[in-house]
């Protein structure tokens, strides 16, 4: 009991990191229906502007509440400029082409932010600094609850509860609702697309980079290659809840991260990867709009 | 297009330029590693025990009054780079013999091609045993991987006094397999259990799923025959799951980043390595010396260390060698005895490995605390 609730936890915790970066793809595609493959790099660029904003602010030494506060605005900024000049510059001269076209952009960029971050940053690994202290915060049934895990369902809670505010109880919400709907309906009644789709790649990074952080906080190692596993990961996630839908983003994050910790258990870790992919293979088969999605009619 | 023809021309004087400097009296010896990548200090450490040992060599006259040139090739720590690199050195570069790698997963990849081109390998620390085995000019200066097995194995029995081990291996390394399949072996063979033994992945960040399973079968010691930043970080999440459990690791722990991802939690736990600065030897001392002289008050790691004497050996074979050939060389390689190294005594056996102990080194802050030497 003691060790499947440890189970639980380090599954929940993992899960809400998926579910973070899953809204980012979940988003993009609601909106533009297209896969944003370099989502993955974005949150890869996230750890290394956390790391390099705590390291040249010298938060590193001065682990609190506050410094991780600072770190998170600063990387969240930089994730959205990231993400704004990945659409402006990648995304939008293609809006009107064919969607294999763009596509294949989305891999070229994700291949080139790889080993750009190569080049600039090093390909060895980098020990992200210590941003809070980890504590036992205290035990339940024996199981040992670090402020690490409860910092991380925090964070994450949070974001995604001001994202459930954002698109449903704002202005901005209900014009990316529309968009999604229907774009070219939505920009006859006067709502300016562009500026929709760009805040959507503003909400999805800095989602991404608040991803980064809290990997980063966990596990230390940060690196250029960091983004390929864990986006692939999250876009299971995002299918596997119903790709477009926030809720379908978040559950289908959870789920796979419980999962996955269980087949390492349970199992073995070398059935891991491929029970994430099973899982996709399994959604697309019998329900190819994921839990939560629906199945639209394609009208012409 | 005249322009085209303007940087054409000059790109061809470049090259007829390079080729008339390539003279007779530099003596080539190429050098691979992992100057990048996941295991980079590796690389780098190595590297800089080469360098310092061909500089001195250089600054003492040479090798037969000809200077030595290191040719560095970095293979960002990756499988494939490797044989373009080692492929590179030995047909373009001409290099007479070649110094590498630390990781046996590359060593392997750079064994047959050496094997094939007749250019003698001597890999510093590669330990698992198929390395040498892949042909009569490969050799090392390091001990192998049963080897390491044994000495955690009766470390944990004879110094420790413990019964209960678990083992937590990378899977599909060639380094971390061997280990472990010795060490259970000889822990078994020496009236221990092990209770467990589990893997994780390569590129794995997150090791508290097997950790936890690790911890309800209640260990003494657990065995992590992995490199540094995965033990660092399994350390680190042992610690966070409260599973307090003694490790035990092999030279692949040997970095200085160990600590700096590990924390506190790397504290306290042991390793088997190939030499310790702890020792009062005066050819060890007068290494830490020079080396913390030349590399700003670094201190050197073993595989700096084995990286001086792989390249030390290769230089003196090179010297007793009738003519700078590259089987000749190989010979005068193959013979190597009682030479007096920084981390040992070494002769060459038939297996064309090294002889020598290995030391148990305790891990505290930067340092490594000497335990005890275990003879072979």
């Amino acid at each position: 009991m003691e060790e499947l609730l440890q189970h639980l936890i380090n599954g929940l915790s993992l899960g809400s990191i998926y579910a973070l970066i899953a809204l980012g793809y979940t988003m993009v595609y609601g909106i533009l229906q297209m896969i944003n493959f370099a989502h993955s790099e974005v949150y890869m660029m996230g750890a290394f502007f956390a790391y390099y904003s705590a390291k040249y602010l010298n938060l590193s030494s001065s682990p609190g509440f506050t410094s991780l506060a600072i770190v998170l605005v600063t990387t969240m900024v930089l994730c959205s400029l990231l993400g704004l000049a990945i659409e402006k510059f990648a995304y939008r001269p293609l809006r009107k082409a064919p969607k294999l076209n763009v596509l294949i952009t989305a891999i070229g960029v994700s291949l080139f932010l790889q080993y750009f971050a190569q080049l600039v940053f090093g390909a060895d690994p980098k020990v992200f600094p210590t941003l809070i202290e980890d504590q036992t915060l205290f035990s339940v049934a024996g199981a040992p609850i670090k402020s690490f895990d409860v910092t991380i369902l925090i964070v994450s809670l949070l974001s995604m509860g001001i994202l459930h505010f954002l698109v449903y109880h704002t202005k901005l919400g209900k014009a990316m609702r529309a968009v999604s709907h229907n774009a070219s309906v939505a920009s006859i009644l006067g709502i300016n697309v562009s500026r929709v789709v760009a805040y959507t790649f503003i909400i999805g990074s800095s989602l991404a980079g608040i991803g980064a952080i809290l990997v980063g906080i966990k596990y230390q190692k940060i690196e250029p290659m960091m983004g390929t596993m864990i986006g692939l990961k999250a876009f299971v996630a995002a299918v596997l809840g119903g790709i477009g839908s926030i809720a379908g983003a978040v559950t289908g994050g959870l789920i796979l991260g419980v999962s996955e910790i269980l087949v390492v258990v349970y199992g073995s870790s070398q059935y891991r990867d491929a029970l994430a992919f099973l899982i996709l293979i399994f959604i697309l088969l019998v329900k190819p709009a994921g839990m939560f999605g629906k199945n639209r009619i394609e009208k012409v | 297009m005249k322009k085209l023809l303007i940087i054409n021309l000059i790109i061809a004087a470049a090259f007829i330029f390079t080729s008339c400097t390539k003279k007779e009296d530099v003596i080539l010896i190429g050098e691979y590693g992992s100057l990048t990548g996941d295991d980079a200090t590796f690389g780098i450490s190595t590297n800089k025990g080469i360098k310092m040992a061909f500089d001195e060599i250089n600054a003492k006259g040479g090798i037969k009054g000809k200077k030595v040139k290191l040719i560095t090739e970095d293979n960002q720590g990756k499988n494939e780079e490797t044989a373009k690199v080692v492929n590179r050195l030995i047909t373009q570069e001409k290099i007479v013999a070649l110094i590498g790698e630390v990781a046996s997963s590359r060593s392997l990849i750079a064994a047959p091609i050496a094997q094939k081109n007749g250019i003698p390998m001597v890999s510093p620390s590669s330990t698992n045993p198929e390395v040498t085995q892949k042909g009569d000019n490969i050799f090392r200066v390091c001990f192998i991987d049963p080897f390491q097995g044994l000495v955690m194995a009766k470390f944990a029995i004879e110094n420790l006094k413990v019964k209960k081990a678990a083992i937590f291996r990378k899977n599909g390394d060639a380094y971390s397999e061997g280990l472990a399949n010795v060490f259970a072996a000889e822990f078994k063979k020496m009236g221990g259990e092990i209770v467990i033994d589990i893997q994780y992945q390569p590129k794995d960040i997150d090791f508290k799923a097997q950790l936890a399973e690790i911890k309800a079968k209640k260990p003494d010691v657990i065995f992590v025959p992995g490199y540094y930043s995965d033990a660092g970080n399994i350390a680190k999440q042992a610690k966070q799951i409260e599973l307090k459990a003694t490790l035990l690791g092999g030279d692949g722990w040997d970095s200085p980043k160990l600590h700096e991802i590990g924390g506190d939690a790397i504290n306290g736990q042991y390793f088997s390595n190939h030499y310790t600065t702890e020792s009062t030897d005066p050819v060890v001392v007068d290494f830490i010396k020079r080396f913390k002289a030349r590399y700003n008050d670094e201190v050197p790691d073993g595989l700096a260390a084995l990286g001086y004497d792989a390249a030390k050996i290769v230089a003196e074979a090179i010297e007793r060698a009738a003519e700078v050939k590259p089987n000749l060389i190989r010979d005068e390689i193959a013979k190597t005895k009682d030479f007096v190294g920084v981390t040992g005594k070494i002769s060459m056996n038939a297996e064309r490995n090294a002889v020598k102990s290995a030391v148990v080194v305790q891990v505290d802050n930067e340092k490594r605390k000497y335990v005890t030497t275990i003879n072979p």
